[in-house]
């Protein structure tokens, strides 16, 4: 089981570094948009460091569907997926390794650069720390929902756009409470705790569902 | 959860005593019924050679056959194999590879074995037995469309599957390499295996059982009405 597990992760770690893989894209996407915002908006630094928070996390929700719609669909292009199923591992186990391969190459590095790209938006040290802890909680949630999509429109060329009007709705929970922890950690009625534990529960439930639900989809389509 | 070398029933001896059965299976695909009532058994050692015209259903039994595809009525069962799952006791080279062309040819048969399990012999001598050996550093989008395909062919050394499912696996290769690849059967039913191919061409699988999908006659009720969208 572990060796299976292992594989995948390995395989999918090094197919995204390779030509062709979306490893460092979706960083380079995020910090388009990050960098776009301050120029829509002017160069209003207190507008810019209130809505900080906000302009990361909405970014990361766009930069966590850049590859997602080919977690599955190029496995299943090339009939990979059919050599995974033919594993005695559950398809359950392969989902989340793939998932975790995928949350590794874009969820991660996006959580651990958000300080540096939170300069762009003149957000201070706690906010930058906030922010970037919000997103490291966070983005296995926006990940994990994202595969359901990806799982769903795995057989349909040009599924892309197609998973983006499934998934994002379902990601606005997670928005909501990923940008109101960032919020509360400047202060505020709120204490930083509560969002905090909410976004780490979104992300528990959306690790087991999205993992079953993935699975189901996968199996289904066949 | 079963263990490393869950799959086959023979890893104690060398010989799997695995036995396919096949009842009365029929084949629908939307809506269409491609086939019905074909049934077959397969003992170890045994090879079957599925024949028909394009389109007949031969991809879409095989496809069955590894689950991939719901059959509309009909069992298909595997004995003496122990608890292994019928999608646990096979390999299936087919039309898409299942290969990454990023990766080397030996990380892709690495990737295999660790994912299939009961690892047999190392990618190095499954290439090298391919003919193939000078592959294992180049990435796979860098070869032929045989030369896939024989990597593609050497997944079924690196791991013991006792039922081989092979569609159309001399499309693309050359003369030297078909008669590898009737060797490989040959040895592999030799030691209990079974393989089942769809094939126009002849492949070498000698004395094997040939089962040909008729297609199907208008004359006879294939389809019920409702069902001719």
């Amino acid at each position: 089981m572990i060796r299976v597990f292992a594989a995948l992760v390995r395989r999918d770690l090094r197919l995204a570094s390779r030509v062709g893989g979306s490893g460092a894209l979706s960083l380079v996407f995020f910090l388009m948009i990050v960098a776009l915002v301050p120029f829509a908006l002017g160069p209003d630094l207190n507008l810019l460091s209130r809505i900080g928070p906000a302009i990361l996390w909405l970014s990361a929700v766009l930069a966590t569907l850049i590859g997602l719609d080919r977690i599955f669909q190029a496995d299943e292009e090339d009939g990979s997926l059919d050599l995974m199923t033919a594993s005695p591992a559950p398809l359950e186990l392969v989902v989340l390794a793939k998932v975790l391969a995928h949350w590794l190459t874009t969820g991660l590095p996006l959580a651990l650069a958000s300080p540096l790209f939170g300069l762009l938006v003149a957000l201070s040290p706690t906010a930058m720390a906030a922010t970037a802890l919000t997103l490291l909680i966070g983005t296995p949630a926006l990940t994990f929902i994202g595969a359901v999509g990806a799982a769903l429109t795995a057989s349909i060329r040009r599924g892309g756009l197609i998973l983006a009007i499934v998934v994002i709705p379902l990601m606005i929970p997670v928005l909501i409470f990923g940008v109101s922890a960032a919020e509360a950690a400047l202060g505020g009625t709120v204490p930083f705790a509560t969002p905090l534990t909410i976004l780490g529960a979104l992300s528990l439930i959306a690790a087991v569902v999205g993992t079953l639900a993935s699975a189901a989809a996968l199996r289904w389509s066949e | 959860m079963k263990s490393v070398g869950g799959a086959g029933g023979g890893q104690n001896g060398n010989r799997t005593r695995v036995r396919l059965i096949v009842q009365n299976l029929a084949c629908r695909r939307s809506g269409r019924r491609i086939f019905a009532g074909l049934g077959f058994s397969l003992g170890a050692g045994e090879a079957l050679m599925v024949t028909g015209r394009n389109g007949a259903g031969k991809s879409s039994l095989l496809a069955m056959l590894s689950g991939r595809l719901k059959p509309d009525a009909g069992v298909i069962r595997v004995e003496d194999v122990g608890e292994a799952t019928l999608a646990e006791c096979l390999h299936v080279v087919g039309h898409r590879d299942g290969l990454k062309s990023a990766l080397t040819a030996e990380e892709n048969l690495v990737f295999a074995r660790d994912l299939l399990g009961a690892p047999t012999a190392s990618p190095r001598d499954a290439l090298e037995a391919m003919g193939l050996v000078h592959a294992l550093r180049l990435p796979v989008g860098y070869l032929s469309a045989g030369q896939r395909r024989r990597v593609a062919l050497a997944r079924l050394l690196v791991c013991r599957r006792p039922l081989w499912l092979l569609d159309e696996p001399t499309a693309a290769l050359d003369t030297a390499s078909q008669a590898v690849l009737s060797g490989l059967m040959a040895r592999h039913r030799a030691e209990g295996g079974l393989v089942i191919a769809a094939t126009h061409m002849p492949i070498g699988l000698d004395d094997a059982r040939e089962l040909r999908i008729a297609p199907p006659s208008p004359a006879q009720p294939v389809a019920e009405t409702e069902d001719w969208a």
